[in-house]
């Protein structure tokens, strides 16, 4: 991609994002649909992060074993990996797979209302589709985001548990215990706000490549990729600010 | 190259009909391709005019400056008596309950089945109706498309011919006063392309709707047409009768009626 046509995509995007602002907030009020896709990008992408959450868990856990038992360290365990779930590891793989799951799935849907004139059937249907389909999108994924990844990160602890008791034996209250013991506001909170970030970005540049595809049936399927890509990216740089701007509040 | 025929030729219909459909001089480009330039038109009520041309020629750009998806650089389209470059939102969507528009690729909406598809519309536009009118007003409108038994199909099971139908009715069931239709056969093989052209005069004749319609399906145009308009280099070149321009002999009008 040229320059020009980086600036040109971005602010067009820019300009996306100010129409959401300035249409999502006026009445008429989608709330039924916004229930809905709360449903379907909620509820729906929830055995995908569960899975993906156990496996984080379970994996940091027996990876950083043998190296913590080599300083003696393995009570430090569940206070290591409390922290590197919550603080990071939740919140970026949940985000990620959310963009692969919901972003693509957005930007299809979208992409193919687009060249399927169903975008234009309801506009002529006394319906608002920016509202209807952008601004709902939107807010669900934003507000799922961060239900998903507190639920991740608790599947990802407690897969944490079971793996530290595969090779040992330890209580769920100690296990517990020596999480909390580790754990400042400081470290959830900015972790579970910068989800709200991701949630925001992902839903909007899936809904912002669906909504302006063209090239036909070849149009859809660069909408969704290309929704998985950029947001993606996005995601990460969006991780890059909030590390530093914890960093200037004195939270790292 | 010939002079274009002078725009007031001889119509179907009377003239004390009343005219629901103006345009007026209208202009629309993409960049350098100058689509529309100086296109007017009337429809009266109760008559079918097909507007024909060839492909990429600005009959779609037409009708969606009159439903105001597209916004023309220049002219006016009066609908119902209200100058659709003056209306907001609100008034455009009131507008639009009167307007339906069939869609060239019909546009169902996927993830709804043919009942939901129908009541999206209804529900969207008369906020006050009743609910307990819906379930007989979208049976009337899938009878008048003989598809009564397809209200909890999904699209995708139907086949392209039911899907044109399915979309007539979603129009249909707000009983507009003006139809646009987008290439209505296109797509279609012969046998549906004509129960489709049927289905047009059917719904012209109960319901007294004034149609406008896009194609370039000759048989469409001589079984729908009460008036047929030309759109030849972004304007009206010439507009009367089928019979009637079937039978002159200016060539740019012979390219239609070989």
């Amino acid at each position: 991609m040229s320059a020009n046509a980086l600036l040109a995509e971005t602010g067009a995007l820019t300009r996306f994002t100010a129409r959401f602002f300035r249409e999502g907030f006026r009445p008429r009020y989608e709330v039924p649909e916004l229930l809905y896709q709360c449903y379907v990008i909620g509820y729906q992408s929830l055995p995908m992060v569960g899975i993906t959450g156990f496996i984080m868990g379970m994996v940091l856990t027996l990876q950083s074993r043998p190296t913590m038992a080599q300083f003696g360290a393995e009570s430090w365990i569940p206070t290591m990996v409390g922290l590197t779930i919550i603080r990071e590891m939740g919140p970026i793989i949940t985000a990620l797979i959310f963009a692969g799951k919901i972003g693509s799935s957005i930007g299809a849907e979208l992409g193919s209302m687009r060249v399927t004139e169903q975008i234009d059937a309801m506009e002529v249907s006394g319906t608002n589709p920016f509202k209807y389909l952008v601004v709902t999108r939107v807010l669900a994924t934003t507000l799922m985001l961060p239900v998903l990844t507190i639920l991740a990160d608790a599947i990802g602890l407690y897969a944490s548990y079971v793996g530290i008791n595969m090779k040992g034996v330890t209580t769920l209250a100690l296990f517990v215990n020596n999480i909390f013991a580790g754990l400042t506001f400081g470290d959830v909170l900015p972790a579970v706000i910068k989800t709200f970030f991701f949630g925001f970005a992902i839903g909007l540049i899936g809904c912002y490549k669906g909504y302006y595809s063209d090239k036909g049936t070849e149009g859809v399927g660069q909408a969704a990729n290309s929704a998985v890509v950029v947001s993606s990216l996005v995601v990460f740089i969006i991780d890059l600010v909030a590390v530093q701007l914890t960093g200037l509040l004195g939270l790292n | 190259m010939l002079a274009p025929e002078p725009q007031a030729q001889p119509t179907a219909t009377p003239p004390a009909a009343e005219a629901v459909l103006t345009v007026e001089h209208l202009y629309k480009s993409f960049g350098d391709n100058h689509v529309l330039q100086d296109f007017s038109l009337t429809l009266h009520r109760g008559e079918n005019v097909v507007v024909l041309g060839k492909s990429g020629s600005g009959k779609s750009v037409l009708i969606k400056c009159i439903i105001g998806l597209l916004r023309a650089e220049a002219g006016r389209i009066v609908v119902l008596g209200q100058d659709v470059a003056t209306l907001d939102h609100e008034a455009m969507d009131r507008l639009r309950a009167k307007v339906g528009f069939l869609f060239q690729s019909n546009a169902l909406y996927d993830s709804m089945t043919v009942r939901e598809n129908l009541l999206f519309p209804l529900r969207r536009h008369w906020l006050d109706h009743p609910r307990a009118q819906e379930g007989e007003l979208v049976m009337q409108a899938l009878e008048d498309v003989s598809l009564a038994h397809t209200a909890d199909m999904m699209p995708a099971e139907l086949s392209g011919g039911m899907r044109k139908r399915i979309a007539l009715a979603r129009t249909l069931i707000l009983r507009p006063d003006i139809i646009l239709y987008d290439e209505p056969t296109t797509g279609l093989d012969p046998v549906t392309a004509r129960e489709i052209d049927h289905l047009i005069r059917e719904v012209q004749h109960k319901y007294g709707t004034t149609a406008l319609i896009i194609s370039h399906d000759m048989s469409c145009v001589r079984l729908t047409a009460d008036r047929v308009a030309l759109l030849v280099e972004g304007r009206c070149y010439a507009e009367g009768p089928y019979d009637e321009l079937s039978h002159r002999d200016d060539p740019k009008i012979r390219e239609f009626f070989a």
